[in-house]
């Protein structure tokens, strides 16, 4: 069976798109560090980078199946850290989301989506019929709503809801009913104005600042204007690398991680634009691909879950930074400055190239 | 526990496929849905964003101008200005400012309400502008300033150039002051360029040749960074500074002019009327200008304001008083002219007369006796004048008058010149939908009555007058200088009215008023050993008839004014002078003061410099024991 396992199987267009997306994101928190408090920062996302990439390699010729073994395990270890972040984590301007670990300082939540997947994986891929019940449903519904819980109340919303599309994602993928779709929305919709009473006043803020950002320019609509006056003034050809006044004179706000893109837009145009998002949609579709291909329904779901996590990543971000959305505070994938992020989406690709590589095991 | 790989049955692989394709579509349309947003921004309205982009990031900062000098007839600089620094905001985002309103309140020994009113006030009016903190800034203020750069990096220090007016009030109504352009100035034409904060001369000469005294505010476009730290400069327009203006005025002069009312209310014009130049305005009492130059202070204002003796007021030009006695030059000149009476003509006073069923006193309640016109000037007999009056006719009076420059601007290049009123039976209907009685042109006939006038209108229509019908219009800067600051001429020729004044009419009336002076007439104090002055004195109602009799039966009767016109030489004259005493008790010191002027100019001529410190010894003391020459009845 392992003969038939080669690394000449990898993805390549999948690696090749990654890797060119990961460049593009140092050369642009490079561009919009130097000479600010963050400089050298495009040297420490490098070393992530490379790290990431190291474990790529490591996770690609580790069979997954080793790893769906002790999913359930990783899933306790993950809900405990993360009552421990809850307890004793790093308070940053009010919010419990690191832990510190000797000189490291870890993302909890970024591990548990990746321990969630490999739970919901492993739980569906043992299914031997195309529809979910609803004893199922409600496993799925616990297994995904604890973490949810726990990352939303760090608090961190942003990231606690990208565990939505994971579900999602992966009971659509099941063959849950679509008419279950349909009730889950209704009640969803329903809860909203329940959920918005549990919003902080800050959250409400940026919703009520997306719906009108021109209400208030000095402040919580600040961010959103100035992303599109950063977008808007790119026009065609952008400014050029290090030339975007917006990202240089620091009008555009966290420049290196949230609005990255807003920043890569000014100084790259609308054809950056286009070789960016293109990029992530050969990413996407080659995960489409992937899990298409997969030599059982865990790999297909594995897949999938990473899938869910990208694209609902890479839309909130970017529908974000041309104000179609409201800010959360998610980061873009390998482009946004930050460790936490590049590990878990690095490991996320090698599991899935891992999967891609086992696709001719049948 | 263990896991056991499995394989897709084929039923479970058809549906998950089917739904695999669909997540590809779903991929395409995530795709689709994020290049329309950058589409939108970066191709349907790229210019929207790069205009805002730029207003983020380039700032234009105005810089001041300096303002032309103002000069007086012979060089000698009147208006001036110096260097000042003030405190200024220049911060971008108002937040940042307002975390750090209490410590720079503290540094600059102000409230942090004050503080933030000023703020909020500055950014109302001009929100791209330095906020300006403190006006005139102390030694304290720049240490403060310079001491904390790193702290609060939005608070500076800007030079401008602050205007210096002479202290005393020297000249204050004539030259104005300069104050930030208002609300409403910005709807007038010759300032709609201007932006809220730009300083413009409000009054006097500041406004009226605002266009040569301003200077062109340079500029200069900066780069800056979210926290309005200057990062570059982009181009660079060095200001122009204004040109200095030379005024008619002779400081001499004014300075003597206005010594002379020491603290009595009033006002002098003395001017040459081959020319129309101004050599002395003088309007009392006075205000400091300098008190407008950094922005005047509430408590400022409304003492100014209050004042019941009204500073602000340009007497000169904006006082419309009857002008009593010395209004027999004008009468008895359209009188000759007219032919309605001949240098031979004689009347009987017997120190008073009836008209119209109604007793009208002469001043000299003995009586003059069989007077001719010439005594009748010289020792200012009513009731000739009452005859004369009665013979010439409202309307001729009127008519004469308003050729001899009343009831009309002069057109003096100053602002809000009055106009005066000469009364005429139309006047009476237009005005107040009432019959003129005849009784009227009696009191009409010494000056009195509806009648006003203001004391350049006398100036200018006594000049007019015994310069043989050459009026000439007042100015304060001369044609030359006009030209020479590119202003041109006036579109209607160089200001000159003439009025078909017969030889003999304009003798007689000057001989009289040579008379008045120095035949012992009511003028005497004027007179001047070797030259040849003429004048006439003359007293009047503040008010009308109606105001002076409601403040008379409030106890408070109102003071009358006292006028003197003198001019040398008779014909022709070179200088005249109007002096408005308004303060009775001192009204016989309207003549000398006159005098005073007169003499002063001819000494100037012989090389004499007036002495100025000698001139503060005549006060009140000596005229006081004297009674007022002219003393008409109501």
């Amino acid at each position: 069976m392992n003969r038939l396992i080669s690394w000449k199987d990898s993805d390549w267009a999948l690696l090749g798109a990654a890797l060119l997306i990961a460049v593009m994101g140092i050369v642009q928190i490079y561009s919009t560090t130097a000479g600010t408090r963050f400089a050298g920062a495009h040297v420490r996302q490098i070393c992530w980078v490379l790290l990431g990439i190291g474990l790529l390699l490591l996770v690609c010729f580790y069979d997954y199946h080793n790893l769906l073994n002790y999913a359930p395990w990783f899933y306790l270890v993950v809900l405990a850290l993360l009552v421990t972040t809850l307890l004793v984590g790093n308070e940053i301007s009010g919010a419990r989301r690191w832990i510190q670990l000797g000189g490291l300082t870890i993302q909890i939540s970024e591990i548990a989506k990746l321990c969630v997947i490999l739970l919901l994986a492993r739980f569906l891929g043992e299914f031997q019929v195309g529809e979910v019940s609803f004893l199922d449903l409600g496993k799925v519904a616990l297994a995904v709503g604890i973490p949810t819980v726990l990352i939303a109340l760090q608090p961190d919303l942003g990231t606690a809801l990208t565990m939505v599309p994971i579900a999602i994602i992966t009971l659509f993928l099941a063959g849950l009913r679509l008419r279950y779709f349909g009730a889950m929305l209704l009640i969803g919709v329903l809860a909203l104005p329940i959920a918005v009473h549990f919003l902080r006043p800050y959250q409400k803020e940026r919703i009520a600042t997306f719906l009108n950002p021109e209400s208030d320019p000095r402040d919580s609509g600040y961010q959103v204007l100035q992303s599109k006056i950063a977008v808007g003034s790119g026009q065609l050809w952008g400014k050029g690398t290090a030339q975007g006044t917006q990202t240089q004179l620091r009008f555009l706000p966290v420049p290196h991680t949230d609005f990255i893109f807003a920043a890569y837009a000014e100084e790259h145009g609308f054809f950056g634009v286009l070789l960016g998002l293109m990029l992530y949609g050969i990413v996407m579709l080659r995960l489409v691909a992937s899990a298409q291909t997969a030599p059982d329904a865990a790999g297909m779901f594995l897949v999938a879950g990473f899938l869910g996590v990208f694209a609902f990543q890479i839309l909130v971000n970017v529908g974000m930074v041309v104000g179609y959305l409201p800010v959360t505070g998610i980061p873009l994938p390998l482009m946004s400055y930050g460790g936490s992020s590049v590990v878990f989406t690095c490991l996320a690709l090698g599991l899935a190239n891992s999967v891609r590589i086992r696709r001719f095991v049948n | 526990m263990r896991f056991t790989p499995m394989e897709f049955s084929d039923k479970e692989t058809r549906y998950a496929a089917r739904r695999l394709v669909f997540l590809q579509w779903a991929v395409v349309a995530v795709f689709l849905f994020l290049v329309t947003g950058f589409w939108r921004l970066q191709i349907l309205d790229p210019e929207y964003y790069s205009q805002l982009a730029e207003r983020n990031h380039i700032k234009e900062i105005s810089i001041p101008s300096a303002r032309g000098r103002i000069l007086d007839r012979e060089g000698r600089v009147l208006v001036d200005n110096y260097p000042a620094f003030s405190v200024v905001a220049k911060w971008g985002d108002e937040k940042q400012l307002e975390a750090h309103l209490a410590g720079i309140a503290a540094g600059l020994g102000m409230t942090p309400s004050d503080l933030s009113q000023r703020v909020v006030a500055a950014r109302r009016r001009s929100p791209l502008r330095p906020i300006p903190l403190r006006e005139k800034a102390s030694w304290q203020d720049v240490a403060f300033v310079e001491s904390h750069r790193s702290e609060y990096p939005g608070l500076d220090l800007m030079t401008f150039q602050k205007r210096a007016y002479p202290p005393n009030g020297f000249a204050a109504h004539l030259l104005g002051y300069v104050g930030e352009v208002s609300e409403s100035d910005l709807d007038l034409p010759e300032l709609a360029l201007l932006e809220p904060g730009d300083r413009v001369g409000k009054a006097g000469i500041e406004r009226q040749y605002n266009d040569v005294l301003k200077g062109t505010d340079g500029s200069r476009r900066i780069v800056v960074n979210t926290y309005g730290a200057e990062m570059a400069t982009l181009d660079e327009s060095l200001p122009v500074s204004g040109r200095d203006l030379r005024l008619t005025l002779d400081s001499d002069l004014q300075t003597i002019a206005e010594q002379g009312f020491q603290e009595d209310n009033g006002a002098l014009v003395a001017l040459d009327p081959r020319t129309g130049e101004v050599l002395a305005l003088v309007s009392r009492p006075a205000f400091d200008p300098n008190l407008f130059t950094a922005g005047i202070s509430s408590g400022d204002w409304s003492r100014l304001m209050n004042d019941p003796n009204l500073p602000l007021i340009n007497r000169s030009i904006q006082a419309q008083l009857a002008p009593g006695s010395v209004y027999k030059i004008l009468l008895a000149a359209a009188a000759l002219q007219s032919g309605t009476v001949t240098t031979d003509t004689t009347f009987y006073c017997p120190g008073g007369s009836s008209f119209y069923g109604r007793y009208f006193r002469c001043w000299r309640t003995q009586g003059h006796g069989r007077i001719n016109l010439h005594q009748a000037i010289v020792h200012s007999c009513d009731v000739f004048f009452y005859n004369l009056g009665k013979n010439l006719g409202v309307d001729l009076i009127a008519d004469y008058s308003t050729q001899f420059g009343l009831g009309h601007r002069t057109g003096i290049d100053l602002p809000h010149e009055q106009r005066g009123t000469v009364p005429s039976p139309q006047w009476k209907q237009r005005v107040f939908g009432e019959k003129w009685y005849p009784g009227e042109t009696i009191s009409l006939a010494i000056g009195q009555g509806a009648l006003t006038v203001t004391p350049l209108q006398l100036a200018y229509s006594i000049g007019g007058i015994t310069s043989g019908g050459r009026f000439m219009r007042p100015r304060l800067v001369s044609t030359d200088e006009l030209v020479a600051q590119g202003r041109g001429l006036p579109s209607d020729s160089d200001g000159e009215v003439r009025v078909a004044l017969a030889e003999e009419t304009v003798a007689a009336v000057t001989d009289a008023l040579y008379g008045v002076v120095n035949e012992g007439g009511t003028g005497g104090r004027a007179r001047i050993a070797g030259l040849d002055v003429g004048g006439k004195t003359g007293t009047a109602q503040v008010a009308s008839l109606e105001a002076a009799r409601a403040a008379r039966e409030e106890g408070d009767p109102l003071k009358d004014n006292a006028w003197f016109v003198g001019l040398a030489p008779r014909r022709n004259p070179e200088i005249v002078v109007v002096v408005l005493y308004q303060s009775g008790e001192h009204g016989a010191l309207a003549a000398p003061l006159a005098r005073d002027v007169i003499k002063a100019y001819y000494d100037k001529k012989k090389g004499i410099q007036p002495q100025l410190a000698n001139h503060e010894e005549p006060g009140p003391q000596p005229a006081a024991s004297l009674v007022p020459p002219d003393r008409v009845g109501g």
